[in-house]
């Protein structure tokens, strides 16, 4: 099956600044889809190209076969729930959810009892006669997603939906815009910044970095298995340790004096990544070793975890996510690491 | 009192001041002397509460009034300044929106640049600037001379000391109170809302109606007013330009006090033109809480 989106070297300057450069991307059909970079990673720029309220200066899009690179938003199948909303401030909630379906010529009729289901939709039925100024962010930003879906989009483009909220409202959010997607089996395309949102949220990411999709999949293999230095930071933290090839399947970390199996075998120069909830910390020297060992510098308290910070002999700096540490050690305390075969990603650049 | 209330008070105090010396005071002066009755002296009325061998004696006048009503060269002139006001203030809207528009949209580091502009002929003498309409429009000024010389026309039109010449220069010279309040509203407009409009499926001319000029209603309606209340009372430019053909209200004003020194009748044409200028200002006033926020 074609994807229902689908970008073609897609390139957008302003000016001398590169927004998007060089995109290729499949979106498929029912997808709850993530862009996800820091501010001014170019992922906002790639959402507007969707969207219609940047022409490309170079590349196509496609949407559903249909190349409309040229079409204005008006015309196009697709609908933006705005960073702040947009809602229009002179009309009632009823009335903004209605603007799109009275410039569709639908009729009184048909377009009051849409707009009385899209609120009901999200859970804002009865709230029609206020005007946006007299609801709670939350519930504006229901409204916005309303309005959006009403028009029974094939894309729904939604830039940053849940930054606005505090974090209670967040959490609770992104369950129901992923219920809602689910149950409406629209595609729903979606800008942030948080990388745990977009991990909880979407079916496949795009991670962004200089107008570049630098790396694209799943949350879990994006997590798993990050492909970059750039990627393996950016999503969730990350251990960088220089690495050089010592034979198939094993590197030998640079200034540790220890080696440790990899999956894929390293060819050149270059790093592993180590989660740090994959390291298992000791006070006695773990089998299978030689193991890198450190002192530890500080311990914060997180409740479900602990977080270990230790500084290893050869002068790098560790972080060890873990529940318990045999032996109990404290701050000053000498500690060994140690890592399941499969933990350490292989890094080339 | 709390210190706060009190503070405000004494920052409306100096508003308020202002207000009664040099607006209230003057308009009360103003209706007491229509309502007197003009005579031979100086000054040449005889005031309607006067002090008679120790009593107060009212002698109050209507007949100013009557006579507003009963001559129909005041009517004329009324509704000669009226309408010219009002084409006034309709031609400054076609002309001023899509100005204040463009300026709104315009970069913002040029828009200093676009205020200064429409600022600019203010740093001249009104009276200057009309004399330089003269210069332009007259039989073998410079746009007769420009249109003949394109080849466009080969008689010069006759504008200048014709309504067309009058209507000229009033738009020109108004057009600035309609651009400043309404760029200043344009200006503080949420973009974002116009590019929602699109997304959901307006077209330009469409979110326009829907969306822009709903939201840039109260400075549409300032600047209107803001054209429409002085153009209303424009003197000098129905003078210099019209040659005074079509009798406008401050013309006939102008002559009841300075030629006929009929002082009462000059007062009650400037509370009636007041009267008439007030009403529509407390009609939008009415409106204003319910478009008031952007």
């Amino acid at each position: 099956m074609a994807p229902l989106i689908r970008l073609e070297g897609l390139t957008k300057r302003f000016g001398e600044t590169v927004a998007a450069e060089d995109v290729s991307l499949d979106i498929e059909a029912g997808d709850l889809f993530g862009l996800l970079g820091a501010s001014g990673s170019g992922k906002t720029t790639l959402l507007r190209l969707l969207g219609g309220f940047e022409t490309p200066t170079a590349g196509r899009v496609l949407i559903d076969g249909v190349d409309v690179t040229s079409m204005p938003p008006y015309e196009r199948p697709t609908n933006m729930m705005f960073q702040s909303y947009a809602l229009f401030p002179h009309m009632t909630v009823a009335k903004n959810v209605a603007f799109g379906l009275k410039q569709a010529k639908v009729s009184a009729g048909e377009a009051a009892s849409r707009v009385e289901e899209a609120l009901e939709l999200v859970k804002l039925g009865g709230l029609g006669g206020r005007k946006p100024s007299q609801l709670s962010g939350g519930q504006r930003q229901r409204v916005a997603l309303a309005r959006a879906l009403v028009l029974r989009p094939k894309v729904l483009l939604l830039d940053e939906p849940l930054s606005a909220l505090d974090k209670k409202l967040r959490e609770h959010t992104q369950f129901e815009l992923m219920k809602l997607q689910d149950q409406l089996g629209i595609t729903f395309v979606m800008v942030t910044h948080d990388q745990e949102e977009a991990m909880a949220m979407c079916c496949k990411i795009a991670i962004m970095d200089r107008g570049r999709v630098v790396e694209l999949g799943t949350p879990r293999d994006i997590y798993e298995r990050p492909k970059s230095r750039f990627v393996a930071d950016f999503i969730g933290s990350a251990n960088i340790l220089e690495a050089e090839p010592a034979g198939p399947g094993r590197v030998a970390l640079t200034g540790l004096g220890v080696s440790c199996a990899t999956r894929e075998t390293l060819q050149a120069k270059g790093w592993i990544a180590l989660r740090p909830e994959r390291i298992s910390l000791s006070t006695a020297p773990a089998e299978g070793g030689p193991w890198p060992s450190g002192v530890i510098e500080a311990i914060a308290f997180h409740g479900d975890f602990q977080a270990y910070k230790i500084r290893l002999d050869g002068g790098a700096e560790v972080r060890v996510a873990t529940a318990n540490v045999p032996g109990d050690p404290e701050p000053g305390d000498r500690a060994y690491l140690s890592w399941p075969a499969d933990a350490p990603v292989v890094l080339t650049h | 009192m709390s210190a706060a209330t009190e503070r405000q008070r004494n920052v409306l105090a100096l508003p308020w001041f202002w207000l009664s010396v040099f607006v209230l005071a003057p308009f009360l002066i103003i209706l007491a002397i229509s309502i007197s009755s003009a005579t031979y002296g100086a000054p040449p009325l005889e005031l309607f509460i006067d002090w008679k061998s120790g009593h107060v004696v009212f002698d109050v006048d209507f007949d100013n009034y009557a006579l507003l009503a009963s001559d129909s060269l005041y009517l004329r002139g009324f509704l000669n300044s009226i309408s010219i006001a009002f084409e006034t203030t309709v031609l400054c809207l076609l002309v001023g929106y899509p100005m204040a528009y463009v300026m709104a949209r315009a970069p913002e580091r040029i828009q200093p640049m676009l205020v200064m502009l429409v600022v600019l002929p203010f740093w001249t003498s009104s009276l200057i600037r009309v004399y330089a309409w003269i210069g332009i429009l007259k039989e073998n000024g410079l746009l007769n001379g420009f249109l003949m010389h394109l080849g466009l026309i080969h008689e010069p039109l006759v504008i200048l000391n014709t309504p067309i010449a009058v209507q000229i220069g009033m738009v020109y010279s108004y057009l600035p109170f309609l651009v400043l309040p309404l760029f200043a509203t344009l200006q503080k407009l949420d973009w974002t809302l116009l590019e929602a409009a699109a997304d959901l499926g307006a077209k330009p001319w469409s979110a326009f109606f829907r969306v822009t000029l709903p939201l840039s209603w109260p400075g549409t309606m300032a600047g209107a007013l803001l054209v429409f209340v002085p153009a209303s009372g424009e003197y000098l430019i129905p003078e210099l330009l019209g040659s005074a053909k079509l009798p406008m209200i401050s013309t006939v004003l102008w002559t009841e006090f300075f030629a006929n020194r009929d002082w009462p009748v000059a007062s009650a044409i400037a509370v009636v033109l007041l009267l008439i200028l007030a009403i529509p200002l407390f009609l939008v006033q009415g409106r204003q809480p319910a478009q008031g926020h952007i």
